[in-house]
């Protein structure tokens, strides 16, 4: 056991007690976990259409966690990925239902402009902390009520009701070949621009400078403003590009899987879940997508558990998930655990 | 040390293992019941429904959607799950559609999704699953095997207005609405055009909070109205709306003798106002606005499973069919007020009145009494 397996090793650990822990919370509220279980698989990979569907809940999982992730690395901690996520699908959807463009440049300016609002709604946090080293978390948090408020009004401006009318087809990230293999699920083409976005983050943050600065400023500020680099400016520049990719995250909402935009009564969830997601990836965009994939698969695959013959409440569901984050937000807990058994052991 | 280690989490997986083995010994009995559960009768009506993110305990419509379900279910002796009746919750947005799409595989005859915010999901797929039934409650959607139920809360908002006029000691009254939006609107419009016909120079308090789910937000703008010299609050909020029955409470158990009084809305939210003042109990619900969500959705599985399903048509329920209501619930209103709030139902019914239902209907009403809204 090298230390090179234990960011692998702490996550599938938790995820395995996170599990047993739900088995037994089902069993003692009188369900079966065992059938609860097989139902989840079933949600998840059951057909064609659940499979879809996972993916598509996936997708917008992949950029939030990323978007946390990113900004994590520099030292910042973007809790305000919910209200860019929000920001970030209105403008889409604002994009795709205003102008009748070709395909080929109306799609990709949705997509951009989505980012760009989830830019513009972290530069706020990002500037205030660069500037008058204002807390980021609490400026986030802040914002994201903001932006719930602010586009609940513009929609209602400008739809006049509660709900936008549907995008131009130009606009949409949907294919219709997707639609066909799996029986008219939501999946769209957005998964793509996820996995895009995950590698050029990669790629941005392992191979180039500016990366190498951004992780500098995350080990530590000082020594990285000793070494001659521009630390607020790496601020800002990191949270921008962590609000990009929560932007990214709203368009997946807003050109795939619903194609319009409604007032919200309460906040996606999206944007949190992220952080939960960056959690079990370790902070590492490859990571994501893992933690993403399981987070997505095991919220979209719970839907089918409440369904016969298992039929555990929905409530029982949300338990099992909180208790395998509970059991990766405590994987330090096993870490350190851990090396105090090897220490010990050392010492004799 | 390497071996150590392993064998140490070897040992975790061994215990995680006994665990597991033992939850499953322990269920096996469970899966044959489940199985005959999920057998389905083909010759019996089955009838789902989704509720919106509010879930099926929120004190409002999806409850009382379920309750209008589990009432039909009772009388022609279905039983809950597959070939019966059944209800999926949903956690976000997203889950609309999936659960929708989870009933319509189940084989359900009906389904209702529950909310504005499933007019999309429902358009969505009772395009794709066209022979299955659907029901959606306050918002349209046209489409030959959907039925739309909407209800004229303007109606039992007026009547509401008309007994909080009646009542008040301060002509002053309030408004509590969750966020803004047609149905909320709906009930905004009918309280100040109900409050105006009785006694123009009633001053109304409106506030919106913004949020369904926020009791702290009911109880901080209900603390403002009450403050500023209302006495009677009429709230539309949903749970937001707890904060306001919260104030309220507060401030009779600080003085019994306080005159404050909360409308109620949807259900009859007589036992939310209840209260105990050193050992003597009060109640300051002086009457509820009932939207019969529930016998809505019962009327419209009868006529399903009648073989006379009204797709593509819209359903409005109102005064007149008792899909809308004011309740008597603890005698609170006065003998006058009684007879005045009959009077104007009548004139409701029988179209000598309409209560506005909308922004720019209730300014117009206002206007013609001479109120400046």
């Amino acid at each position: 056991m090298s230390k090179r397996w234990t960011p692998i090793l702490i996550p599938v650990l938790a995820v395995i007690l996170g599990l047993l822990v739900g088995a037994v919370i089902i069993a003692i509220s009188g369900y079966n976990p065992i059938v609860g279980y097989a139902q989840l698989w079933e949600g998840i990979f059951g057909d064609s259409y659940v499979i879809g569907e996972s993916i598509r809940q996936i997708t917008p999982y992949v950029l939030a966690g990323l978007a946390v992730a990113f900004a994590f690395k520099t030292g910042l901690f973007n809790i305000g990925v919910e209200g860019q996520l929000i920001v970030g699908w209105f403008a889409a959807v604002y994009v795709g239902i205003s102008f009748d463009l070709p395909a080929y440049i109306h799609l990709p300016l949705a997509i951009l402009a989505a980012g760009l609002a989830g830019a513009f709604w972290a530069f706020i946090p990002g500037i205030l902390k660069a500037k008058l080293g204002v807390n980021e978390v609490v400026v986030t948090i802040m914002l994201n009520y903001t932006a719930l408020h602010v586009t609940n009004a513009l929609i209602r401006s400008i739809a006049k009701g509660d709900t936008t009318e549907q995008i131009a087809q130009t606009a949409s990230l949907r294919i219709p070949f997707f639609e066909e293999i799996t029986q008219y699920s939501r999946l769209h083409g957005g998964i793509f621009i996820a996995i895009l976005t995950v590698i050029i983050i990669w790629f941005i943050l392992e191979k180039t400078t500016l990366g190498y600065e951004l992780k500098a400023a995350g080990f530590s500020q000082d020594a990285s403003k000793y070494a001659g680099m521009n630390v607020p400016r790496n601020i800002v520049i990191s949270m921008v590009i962590s609000g990009f990719i929560a932007g990214l995250a709203g368009a997946m909402e807003g050109l795939g899987t619903f194609e319009y935009v409604s007032t919200k009564t309460a906040m996606t969830g999206i944007g949190f879940d992220g952080i939960a997601v960056a959690v079990l990836g370790g902070n590492n965009p490859i990571g994501v997508v893992f933690g993403a994939i399981l987070f997505g698969a095991l919220k979209y695959g719970s839907l089918n558990m409440p369904n016969p013959p298992a039929q555990i409440p929905e409530e029982m569901i949300s338990v099992i998930i909180a208790v395998i984050i509970f059991f990766v937000a405590s994987g330090y807990l096993f870490q350190w655990l851990y090396e105090k058994f090897s220490k010990k052991k050392g010492v004799k | 040390m390497k071996k150590k280690r392993l064998s140490i989490l070897f040992s975790l997986l061994l215990l995680s293992g006994l665990v597991l083995s033992g939850c499953g010994s322990k269920d096996e009995g469970n899966n044959n019941q489940g199985a005959k559960d999920g057998g389905k009768d083909d010759e019996s009506f089955s009838v789902a429904m989704v509720t919106d993110i509010g879930g099926v305990d929120d004190k409002s419509f999806n409850q009382s959607a379920w309750e209008g379900i589990q009432a039909f279910g009772k009388e022609h002796n279905l039983k809950k799950g597959d070939g019966g009746y059944d209800y999926l919750q949903s956690k976000s947005d997203a889950d609309y559609v999936s659960n929708l799409n989870a009933l319509a595989r189940r084989n359900f005859d009906l389904i209702f999704g529950i909310g504005f915010k499933l007019e999309k999901p429902i358009g969505e797929i009772a395009g794709q699953r066209k022979n299955v039934h659907f029901g959606i409650v306050d918002s349209v959607v046209e489409k030959d095997n959907v039925v739309s139920i909407m209800f004229k809360e303007q109606e039992a908002a007026f009547l509401a207005g008309v007994a909080a006029a009646m009542e008040t000691k301060t002509k002053n009254v309030g408004f509590v609405g969750g966020m803004e939006s047609d149905v909320i609107t709906r009930f905004e419009a009918g309280f100040r055009a109900g409050v105006a016909s009785v006694d123009p120079s009633i001053k109304v308090q409106v506030n919106y909070t913004g949020a369904f789910d926020k009791a702290d937000l009911g109880k901080s703008a209900a603390n403002q109205i009450y403050s500023n010299g209302a006495d009677i609050i009429f709230h539309a909020a949903g749970a937001t709306g707890n904060g306001v029955f919260a104030e309220a409470k507060e401030r009779k158990q600080q003085n019994p003798d306080a005159n404050v009084w909360v409308i109620g809305v949807d259900s009859d939210q007589y036992d939310e106002g209840t209260v105990e003042v050193d050992g003597k109990e009060y109640n300051i619900t002086l009457t509820s606005a009932l939207k019969r969500v529930d016998l809505a959705v019962k009327d419209i599985a009868q006529k399903s499973m009648d073989g006379k399903f009204p797709g593509g048509t819209t359903v409005t329920y109102g005064l007149a069919d008792k899909g809308v209501e004011l309740s008597t619930t603890g005698d609170h209103l006065s003998e006058t007020t009684l007879t005045a709030v009959n009077d104007w139902k009548e004139k409701i019914i029988n179209g000598d009145v309409t209560p506005p239902g909308t922004k720019e209907d209730m300014e117009s009403f206002l206007k013609d009494l001479g109120v400046t809204p």
